[in-house]
């Protein structure tokens, strides 16, 4: 059943559930930060309505700064504001920044350790007919191994306009991890989000669950299908623990321990990489605390290429039957 | 504008002279590092700290000081021994550089010291950095208040990001914006006009709608008028190219790239050392 004490959506698993792009909840969030402090300013690599930066240029035109297509001064230029006294949002494609720019952020934000935000819409295969020089695969790895870096990846809008309220307060450099296209709504406004904080979405009605699925991204609401399904399964169903990891980093390592101290075993799913992505840290943190067998749910090493998001999901082993087999192979492994 | 006498000229050649010493014994202490480009700066370093900049090296973190940004990290022997002559820390300390648990790392890093605007060292991210912060100045009505300098090397404006800045900064007529350009000819591998030619320079920085001004860089009378009529400029940002020498003060290193990213052995030292002395007494 989804976790009551969350308040989520209870229209998720409606035909008719509401659809919302993830980045439409970073331009809402971005506005709101923008009234609670003057000193938030927005900058954009030529990219104002696919980031969704538009909401906040229209209300505060003064503290907008158009960059123009070149990235690697949107994040130095943004350093240097920071230094005096600004909490800049960086808003482009995450193929672009993070990804042509990395450097630059490496060495004039997390070096510095300045309250710089990186936001990197279009990210996963699911930005779709675009191809795959603009499906960032691998920007969470990217961006993880960064020291004083924050990762943060939302499940849908809302949480969106949570994490980036929350970045505009934290005082550290951050990562905010956005997908193009219209996601599931499964939070509400009163479904509680905390940097470096992981929920369990779904849980067993009774009795201890048999594999912890643990998501980032907008794929939450396939692992929720998925879990759902193999509850019902016959003869006796499949118990799963359905964990929303949305910071990457800091990594809730404590919740994450908890989640595989009582299954036994674990799968990971995210639209990225699974080599160097939210699996890979989730590994990093049991193959350390309290090793299981795990499967990881991704881009297996490859780029992705044109079609529809769910063509895409479906092609690359990320869709809802992708995640049921994982579970299903995991749990025939010892442990 | 502080008015310039003939008094404070000689006072600043001797202790531009004192700096170099400094920069060749801590050098020499590290066994690694760049030589050329922090004795060819030495000269507009000290002009800055001990002349121009609104700072208070026993307040480092006052609010309202002048903003340094210095671009290419790699000449930081003449910073930090310029911030050491002008009380920021004890002289001792500059026997630190390059060591183990040092607060002068091999490039210059804010968390080791905060006296520093930025962390530098890999190229091309300064003058955006700068243009950033007198932006934010412009943003808050303080872009008469103070002034953020930008110091950055020919080599690097190689380097993609540095015309990135100076569109932006040209876009943006940030006039509390100066950049110095060091204008030495050499970077790690020869001559510029060879690896990468950027002449016509000063053309070019113009047609980017900068106000370029050319001077010898070890000239600090030409240096103190540039540095005037670049704070009274109302609409662009200024560039200062200082044309100077890699090497200055030590003849056997003069003009010669190969001193770029190499450091003097003991002989060397010495003798660079002695030519210094003779200069002081002179």
């Amino acid at each position: 059943m989804l976790n009551p004490k969350l308040k989520l959506n209870p229209k998720i698993f409606n035909p008719d559930c509401e659809q919302v792009s993830i980045r439409k909840g970073f331009g809402q969030g971005l506005t709101l930060s923008g009234e609670m402090n003057k000193n938030v300013v927005g900058l954009c690599g030529d990219l104002v309505e696919s980031t969704q930066m538009n909401m906040f240029v229209e209300k505060f035109s003064e503290r907008f700064i158009e960059v123009g297509v070149a990235e690697q001064n949107l994040v130095t230029i943004a350093s240097g504001m920071s230094a005096m006294g600004k909490i800049p949002f960086c808003a482009s494609y995450a193929m672009f920044s993070p990804g042509r720019n990395w450097e630059q952020i490496r060495t004039t934000i997390a070096y510095n350790d300045r309250p710089v935000k990186i936001v990197g819409s279009h990210a996963g295969i699911s930005v779709g007919s675009d191809g795959g020089t603009h499906q960032a695969l691998e920007d969470i790895a990217l961006m993880r191994v960064m020291p004083n870096m924050e990762v943060i990846s939302p499940c849908d809008a809302i949480e969106a306009k949570k994490a980036t309220l929350a970045l505009a307060k934290s005082g550290k450099p951050g990562y905010l991890r956005l997908a193009r296209e219209k996601t599931p709504v499964v939070t509400t406004e009163e479904t509680s989000f905390n940097i470096g904080k992981a929920e369990i979405y779904w849980l067993p009605d009774v009795g201890m669950a048999q594999v912890g699925i643990i998501v980032t991204g907008g794929l939450m609401h396939r692992a929720l299908l998925a879990a759902k399904e193999l509850e019902g399964e016959s003869p006796l169903g499949i118990k799963t623990k359905v964990m929303n990891l949305s910071t990457i980093k800091p990594i809730d390592a404590n919740a994450i321990i908890a989640l595989a101290k009582e299954t036994k075993r674990i799968v990971t799913v995210e639209d990225h990489q699974v080599m160097g992505g939210m699996g890979s840290a989730v590994a990093e943190v049991l193959a350390q605390n309290y090793p299981v067998p795990m499967e990881f749910v991704g881009v297996q090493d490859r780029f992705g290429q044109s079609g529809t998001p769910d063509e895409l999901i479906e092609h690359y082993g990320m869709g809802k039957d992708s995640i049921k087999k994982a579970v299903k192979k995991v749990l025939k492994r010892k442990s | 504008m502080a008015y310039l006498s003939e008094e404070k000229i000689i006072q600043l050649e001797k202790t531009a002279n004192d700096i170099r010493k400094s920069i060749i014994e801590m050098l020499f202490e590290a066994g690694s590092g760049h030589t050329a480009g922090a004795l060819g700066m030495a000269d507009v370093f000290t002009f800055f700290y001990f002349h121009i900049l609104k700072h208070d090296p026993k307040n480092p973190e006052w609010e309202e000081r002048d903003r340094l940004v210095l671009s290419n990290g790699h000449i930081c022997p003449v910073l930090y021994s310029t911030m050491a002559h002008a009380g920021y820390f004890p002289l001792e300390e500059l026997k630190t550089l390059r060591k183990f648990g040092t607060r002068l790392q091999g490039h210059p890093h804010r968390e080791y010291l905060p006296f520093v605007e930025t962390s530098s060292g890999p190229l091309g991210l300064g003058l955006s950095q700068a243009s950033g912060m007198a932006l934010a100045d412009k943003m808050d009505g303080k872009s008469k208040d103070r002034f953020i300098y930008c110091f950055l090397s020919d080599g690097e404006l190689d380097e993609g990001n540095s015309w990135e800045a100076m569109m932006f900064a040209g876009k943006n007529k940030l006039r509390n914006l100066i950049a110095v350009i060091d204008r030495n000819n050499i970077q790690i591998s020869g001559n510029t006009e060879k690896v990468m030619p950027l002449e016509p320079l000063a053309d070019k920085i113009r047609a980017f709608n900068w106000h370029v001004i050319e001077v010898d860089g070890h000239d600090f009378k030409v240096f103190n008028k540039a540095v005037e009529e670049a704070q009274k400029v109302q609409d662009k940002p200024i560039v200062i190219i200082a044309n100077t020498i890699p090497g200055k003060g030590v003849s056997f290193m003069e003009r010669n790239y190969k001193w770029h990213g190499k450091t003097p052995n003991k002989e060397e030292a010495k003798m660079a050392l002695e030519e210094l002395r003779r200069f002081s007494k002179k």
